[in-house]
């Protein structure tokens, strides 16, 4: 349990616990490995647990009625996913697929419950997270509903691109979502957006401005 | 020889995150030190920087205007 304690200390829903308290809530927790590319849940059904990524890295995605995919985020160790359905009870609102081999930590739906009753700390930190969570789902919903970001992607895109004879400096998708105001997945779903609509083309290294009218059409609607 | 992302290793902890994601096998730990191979194999998928927790990898992208660069 020692090496768990050490883990638990680090998540912050359990930020504040002595040891003791610890170890209890650590006597609730299971241990689930995953494969790379292992689905580890489906959009729409009931959470199992609250599940902590322990190694690896899991995506968390929705999929469109077209089948195409939108990572909401990327889950790294320490951090958790599924805080939402294992507290409202309703169901996962996003899928979860392991990008790496992962180890995850797990909480089930009832445990969960006896450790808030228990430990009011616990609760107190919940709400916490909760309200961080909600503050970063309403700033990517805004992101992703509105044309605006695209909009701006495509301005990106023709102040940073090179003739051919004057070269311009590299941008990586990071670093098109600090100019843009954004953040990384909302970028990358932009850029293939613009390909779909035929006004880029995604190389290896290299976008390729294959529509300047139409980048510039964007750039106007998103105005 | 083939372009490759880019690691900082000033801000690389080594967690080995970035070992895990990549498929192609570009990425690997040498001496404790984690390190971009060149091969042709790889994609530009770019899951070695999107999992990086320390932005410490780059997949940087050229612009350009169709007919140029």
């Amino acid at each position: 349990m020692a090496i768990q304690r050490e883990f638990l200390e680090s998540i912050p829903y359990f930020s504040g616990l002595d040891a003791d308290e610890l170890d209890s809530i650590g006597s609730h927790v299971f241990e689930k490995t995953v494969e790379r590319g292992e689905i580890i849940q489906l959009e729409g059904n009931p959470a199992e647990a609250l599940f902590f990524v322990a190694s690896g890295a899991v995506k968390v995605f929705k999929t469109s009625a077209e089948g195409k995919e939108q990572i909401l985020s990327i889950v790294r160790p320490g951090e958790s996913f599924n805080d939402i359905p294992v507290f409202d009870g309703g169901l996962t609102p996003a899928s979860t697929q392991a990008m790496t081999p992962v180890v995850l930590y797990g909480i089930a739906r009832d445990k969960l419950h006896t450790i808030l009753r228990e430990h009011p700390q616990v609760a107190l930190n919940t709400t916490r997270v909760l309200a961080d969570r909600t503050r970063q789902l309403v700033s990517l919903v805004e992101d992703l509903s509105f044309r605006h970001v695209i909009g701006r992607v495509a301005r990106i895109l023709l102040e940073h691109a090179s003739d051919g004879k004057t070269p311009r400096p590299r941008l990586t998708q990071q670093e098109m979502a600090a100019l843009a105001g954004s953040v990384r997945e909302v970028v990358a779903r932009s850029l293939k957006a613009l390909e779909a609509e035929g006004a880029i083309t995604l190389e290896r290294h290299r976008i390729r401005i294959t529509d300047k009218k139409a980048l510039e059409a964007m750039v106007e609607m998103s105005v | 020889m083939p372009e490759m992302p880019e690691i900082d290793l000033e801000k690389c902890d080594r967690c080995g995150l970035c070992i895990s994601v990549c498929t192609c096998g570009a990425i690997v730990l040498i001496r404790n030190i984690v390190t971009i191979t060149n091969t042709d194999d790889c994609g530009w998928c770019t899951w070695c920087e999107a999992v990086c927790p320390n932005e410490a990898i780059s997949c940087s992208f050229e612009i350009v205007f169709d007919g140029g660069g």
